[in-house]
């Protein structure tokens, strides 16, 4: 069989879920703003211990499908199941569990403006473990110093480069020790050596943590330096998934098309939205 | 069907349409309301926050509520002054301005300034945190930003709101006082004397009474607009706009019903 053929267009079935590994998995999901689809049946399953890259262009929903992986958003159809828990239906303070085992490292890093840095890190911490504050002290050093940022705990948000911020809201995410972390967009506005750095962060993250990541970019330096898994979001559907290698070597049209940086009209003119 | 009718349709299509998107931010702010209060019983309830917020929108406004009052006093006394002239009436100055200030005018000005400052001030926070997704981080850690944001302002601004308005009152009569000395000669303890013989206990109350519920108002409108904003930047600003005007007549209409219901009390 060709590298090209093991690029799979076929879909998970909602019920394989977490008995194959899945830590999380999107069966059929659609979500649309306004009148405007984003998804349109989303099938996706992210296996634990892996780093899954979900690729796809501007205003495609990618980060509209990492939302709905923590419940930020919530279906209009279709199914959302994390870590043994099918999340689509449940309340607000019931997701709260499962938001202390994943972990979203958002595209603006989100840092609390009026919080110093120390305080954001510790946020997660305060909010779920009874801890003394030498131990969040000693937790938010250790979580710093995993990012490269030993140091800084005394800075506002407003003092820091687009780079620390983005590796200070990695170093919040990581604090709880989440078992699954999501990215969006972690490289995006960033010089290179910085990409490198987030790169190298993430990898390093899932070797010696062991966590599950999900990266959302459209950056492919980024998606094939840390991905062992690759999907391609296109239309609102899963275009193609496969191992970094097969997608890399994959003939298949859609994933050619984007790899190549052929533009795909007229959808990609349209605009997408703003949510994506 | 004509061009005329056509028309016709389609503003009533469109009427029904912002008909329904009211009725469905109406049901959204009860919601946020109902949500709020449930989660003032969870644990950890953010005592600090409160304090800070008290601060923050108490203590901060204190200036603006003073100047307004002492100048709403002043020309309160002056055409009261000019007005019961006419009848011969002048040395009750002070018996109009107590009570004028101490049921409406004390009332509705500090809700409107602070409405103005507080309101604006909260859509602006909360709004830009909203947009920068500081809100949904607040959420995708497992925490609730109803009890975080929300909860904290709205209790503040129902403490703040009574206690500026009594120092408005003082305040407002005070200038009162100086402007019917200096104008009209009026002799400040029996301007004091009217205050005291005319204005009763439940006047005051009543006044303060309002004041809790444009305090829970206002920081509810704040929050609730902030909580919608998209948009980026020129959103926020938007939503602040919005914050004001919407707090501002919610306090005027808000007024007229708690009057008649005092009346009727």
């Amino acid at each position: 069989m060709s590298e090209h053929a093991k690029v799979s267009r076929s879909e998970p079935k909602a019920s394989e879920g977490h008995r194959n590994g899945a830590v999380i998995e999107l069966a059929g999901v659609h979500k649309a703003f306004g009148r405007q689809p984003v998804l349109r049946g989303v099938d996706l399953r992210i296996n634990e211990g892996e780093t899954t890259t979900i690729l796809g262009g501007s205003g495609s929903g990618k980060s509209v499908c990492l939302k709905h992986m923590i419940g930020l958003l919530r279906p209009d159809r279709g199914r959302v199941r994390i870590l043994d828990t099918d999340i689509t239906d449940l309340p607000e303070h019931a997701l709260v569990e499962t938001r202390t085992a994943v972990s979203m490292i958002f595209q603006s890093a989100a840092l609390f403006d009026s919080l110093s840095v120390f305080e954001n890190v510790a946020y997660p911490l305060r909010e779920h473990r009874r801890w003394t504050e030498e131990q969040v002290a000693e937790r938010v050093a250790e979580s710093l110093a995993a990012v490269g940022l030993s140091g800084v705990e005394r800075k506002m948000p407003a003092e820091l480069s687009g780079g620390m911020r983005k590796r200070v809201g990695v170093a919040r995410g990581v604090a709880l020790e989440p078992r699954v972390i999501l990215y969006d967009e972690p490289t995006t506005g960033l010089d290179p050596a910085n990409q490198r750095r987030i790169g190298d962060l993430i990898r390093t993250l899932q070797s010696e943590l062991h966590m599950t990541s999900v990266v959302v970019t459209h950056e492919l330096d980024l998606c094939f330096a840390v991905s062992d898994r690759v999907a391609l979001l296109k239309d609102g559907r899963i275009a193609a998934q496969g191992s970094a290698d097969e997608m890399r070597e994959s003939g298949d049209s859609a994933v050619r098309d984007f790899l190549d940086g052929v533009r795909d009209t007229p959808d990609d003119l349209q605009g997408g939205n703003s949510h994506a | 069907m004509s061009a005329p009718t056509r028309a016709a349709a389609q503003e009533i299509v469109r009427l029904g349409d912002r008909v329904l998107d009211a009725i469905d931010r109406l049901g959204r702010f009860f919601q946020l309301a109902g949500h709020t209060a449930r989660s003032a019983l969870q644990p950890r309830f953010p005592w600090f926050e409160v304090l800070v917020q008290i601060e923050s929108i108490g203590a901060r406004s204190s200036t603006i509520v003073l100047i307004t009052a002492l100048f709403s006093g002043m020309v309160l006394a002056l055409q009261t002054g000019i007005a019961l002239t006419r009848f011969g009436a002048k040395p009750y100055v002070g018996a109009v301005v107590g009570l004028s200030l101490a049921r409406e005018l004390g009332p509705v000005l500090t809700a409107l300034m602070v409405g103005g400052r507080v309101g604006a001030g909260i859509t602006a926070e909360i709004g830009a945190m909203q947009v920068t997704e500081q809100v949904d981080a607040i959420r995708s850690m497992g925490a609730d930003p109803v009890q975080k944001l929300v909860l904290p302002r709205v209790i503040a601004a129902t403490i703040a709101l009574p206690l500026l308005t009594m120092l408005a009152d003082v305040i407002g009569v005070l200038g009162g006082l100086a402007l019917s000395w200096v104008q009209f000669g009026i002799d400040p303890n029996f301007y004091l004397q009217t205050i005291d013989n005319t204005v009763h206990v439940e006047d005051m109350l009543s006044g303060i009474a309002k004041t809790i519920v444009f305090g829970w108002l206002i920081a509810m409108v704040g929050c609730a607009t902030a909580l919608e904003t998209t948009g980026g930047t020129v959103g926020v600003g938007r939503a602040t706009t919005r914050t004001v005007v919407v707090a501002s007549i919610g306090v005027l209409i808000t007024d007229f019903f708690l009057t008649q219901l005092m009346v009727i009390l």
